[in-house]
């Protein structure tokens, strides 16, 4: 064999060369991506909605009115009609974008936290302390969502606090799984053996080498359930489980206009509108960024 | 981080002593059978040398390496590094992966995608309590030391690197820590021939200006025999044969060594190897054969080799193979009558 020696560089004093990051290069390709702008625009504007709320209604959304009930859409004062009490619809829809998202994300950021840990540990442990987690999971799993808020909520009894804590359970096993099952993959990595081999512990592992290659993929997917967790909450409210009356709710306004969907399709329909608008501009937020993760530069 | 010498020259770096290391499968109807995968290791590694590892793909080179590094634990047997039994009291676990590091074989999967080269290299010496600053100048020093140039490498990604730089990041990681004993588990055979010999020259280059011990695994025997000393040769969970590379080549005393080394491809079109030497797989290191665990393959069994287990005997100095053929009075038809007197190694 013909052999050259390799000589040492000499060390430089040019500034380092660097790359974009990850996290850089994903929200690059974000940057770039229409439909990922349309969504973020509509999603930008419901939380500013939510978050302004109270100061730029148009109308009040708690005045009732025997007179004014179920007005149609484009009724002067009332550009999107009233309710069967004669309250400002816009208002009352503006205002409930705050409550609406409010038990959308809580519980979705809740379950990102608790069950991206529990899948996480039980991931990167392993063997039998991976089976005992998973198993313990696998029994909520068992059991429909719907069925398993509407369940916790009603032995928690109506409230919000309630419905937010039975949602978070409800998502934690779906998480945990999600998290289990990226990091079971990314911790048979050789880069994982090289950081024992160098004598880290489990913990020093998780955080520098384990998170970054798992945390993108549980994102996404936790950003996805922002859809189902506000039909959900809708829902509970739907059933008296949630938010009461008179707290403008999207799923509690949908449920008592339904009475007028005969009268009036379309200010009955506006509540539910809003829902699907929300909940599929998250979904397709967490399509973009899913694609714009799996791109290799 | 001072990784300091203390059973002197002659003491071994790293002693295995009858390590074994049984896994648990499922067999069929929920029997527990488990795989033999290193079954009574014993040999030395001495201080600067390079000790070739070879034997066919699921011999157990693998696992032994992963004891060496102690990614995983042997059920049965001793680690000794220089004079203390690792994971004993005056060399807790954490202090022999100072003085031992590995470099795997897939350059990019030992590499995390989300971390710089510098980040990655600079990883072990920032566990061990080196500062973050201190750990990422090191990890520069350390890139232009396997010819990277740090201002080029240090804040790129692994998926920006060619297979050869990769391996070279990784070979700066290992390093990272000041090791002594460096395990490269077939850590050129991924690469281009062109590419392997650059990086070979860079290894033995680092060997000499480090003081470095390497244990080299590979399948490769060409490659294993221009950079080994002495070779051990695995079968089967087992060790068959140790001995200096140029002894080992010249006069094999196992009849495994041996055909492995018919096998081995000529350089020479004239001089092919026109007989497959061994036929078939190595048997089931679930249900290894009795006796001699070659003696189902091997051209000079006798009755006695599926009956008695052959011993690590001395064929010439600091040369040992484990065949009834060279122990004497093993009852082989070719056993020697006395045992062959060496004069002190």
């Amino acid at each position: 064999m013909n052999l050259a020696f390799i000589r040492s560089a000499p060390p430089s004093a040019t500034p380092i060369e660097s790359s974009p990051g990850y996290w850089q290069s994903v929200f690059s390709r974000l940057r770039r991506d229409p439909v990922a702008w349309l969504v973020g625009t509509v999603i930008l504007a419901l939380v500013l909605m939510a978050i302004l709320g109270p100061h730029i209604l148009p109308g009040d959304p708690f005045t009732t009115s025997m007179f004014k009930r179920l007005k149609p859409v484009g009724t002067a004062g009332f550009p999107l009609g009233t309710d069967e009490l004669g309250r400002d619809l816009l208002s009352r829809l503006m205002l409930g974008a705050r409550l609406s998202l409010f038990m959308g994300i809580t519980p979705v950021i809740l379950a990102f936290f608790i069950g991206g840990s529990i899948g996480i540990v039980a991931g990167y442990a392993g063997g039998w302390v991976n089976s005992l987690i998973m198993r313990t999971i696998d029994v909520f799993y068992a059991f429909p969502s719907v069925l398993l808020a509407v369940a916790f909520s009603g032995a928690l009894g109506a409230g919000v606090d309630n419905a937010l804590i039975s949602l978070t359970l409800v998502f934690v096993p779906q998480v945990a799984r999600i998290a289990e099952s990226v990091t079971t993959q990314v911790r048979n990595r050789d880069y994982i053996e090289a950081a024992r081999a160098s004598g880290a512990s489990a913990f020093t592992i998780i955080r520098t080498q384990v998170l970054g290659n798992v945390l993108g993929p549980i994102f996404v997917f936790t950003t996805g359930l922002i859809s189902v967790s506000m039909i959900l909450a809708s829902g509970l409210s739907f059933l008296g489980l949630g938010v009461s009356p008179p707290e403008p709710e999207w799923g509690l306004m949908l449920n008592t206009l339904r009475t007028a969907i005969y009268t009036q399709p379309l200010v009955s329909a506006l509540p539910g509108a809003m829902i699907f608008i929300t909940s599929i501009s998250f979904n397709i937020l967490a399509d973009r960024m899913r694609v714009a993760m799996a791109t290799r530069s | 981080m001072d990784n300091q010498d203390i059973g002197g020259p002659a003491q071994p770096l790293l002693s295995a002593r009858q390590l074994v290391k049984h896994f648990p499968v499922k067999g069929a109807l929920g029997k527990r059978d488990v795989v033999r995968a290193v079954d009574g290791v014993d040999f030395d590694v001495l201080k600067g040398e390079t000790l070739g590892v070879v034997g066919e793909s699921g011999c157990g080179k693998s696992t032994t390496a992963r004891l060496l590094m102690q990614l995983i634990h042997h059920d049965r047997g001793e680690l000794v590094f220089d004079a203390r039994t690792v994971g004993g009291h005056d060399l807790p676990l954490r202090a022999y992966r100072r003085q031992v590091q590995m470099v795997f074989q897939d350059s990019y999967s030992s590499l995390n995608p989300r971390l710089t080269m510098e980040q990655s290299v600079g990883f072990g010496p920032s566990v061990h309590g080196v500062g973050k600053r201190e750990s990422l100048e090191r990890a520069r020093d350390l890139l232009a030391r396997v010819g990277l140039e740090p201002s080029r490498f240090a804040g790129r990604y692994a998926h920006e690197l060619s297979g050869g730089q990769r391996q070279r990041v990784n070979i700066a990681r290992a390093l990272a820590v000041n090791p002594r004993l460096v395990i490269l588990d077939e850590a050129v055979s991924a690469l281009d021939k062109s590419v392997e010999a650059q990086v070979l020259n860079l290894l033995q280059d680092l060997k000499d200006s480090l003081d470095l011990t390497y244990v080299f695994i590979s399948h490769d025997l060409h490659v294993v025999r221009y950079v080994s000393d002495r070779i051990l040769v695995m079968y089967l969970g087992e060790v068959v044969e140790v001995g200096p590379a140029e002894a080992l080549f010249e006069s094999a005393g196992h009849p495994y060594t041996q055909a492995l080394l018919t096998s081995m491809p000529s350089m020479d079109p004239a001089n092919r190897t026109l007989v497959s030497p061994l036929s078939g797989d190595p048997p089931s290191p679930i249900a290894p054969p009795s006796g001699c665990r070659f003696h189902t393959r091997c051209p000079h069994a006798e009755p006695v080799c599926g009956q008695r287990a052959p011993r690590l005997t001395p064929v010439a100095a600091g040369h040992l193979a484990a065949c009834l053929m060279v122990e004497a009075g093993a009852g082989h038809s070719r056993s020697p009558a006395v045992a062959l007197r060496l004069q002190e190694v």
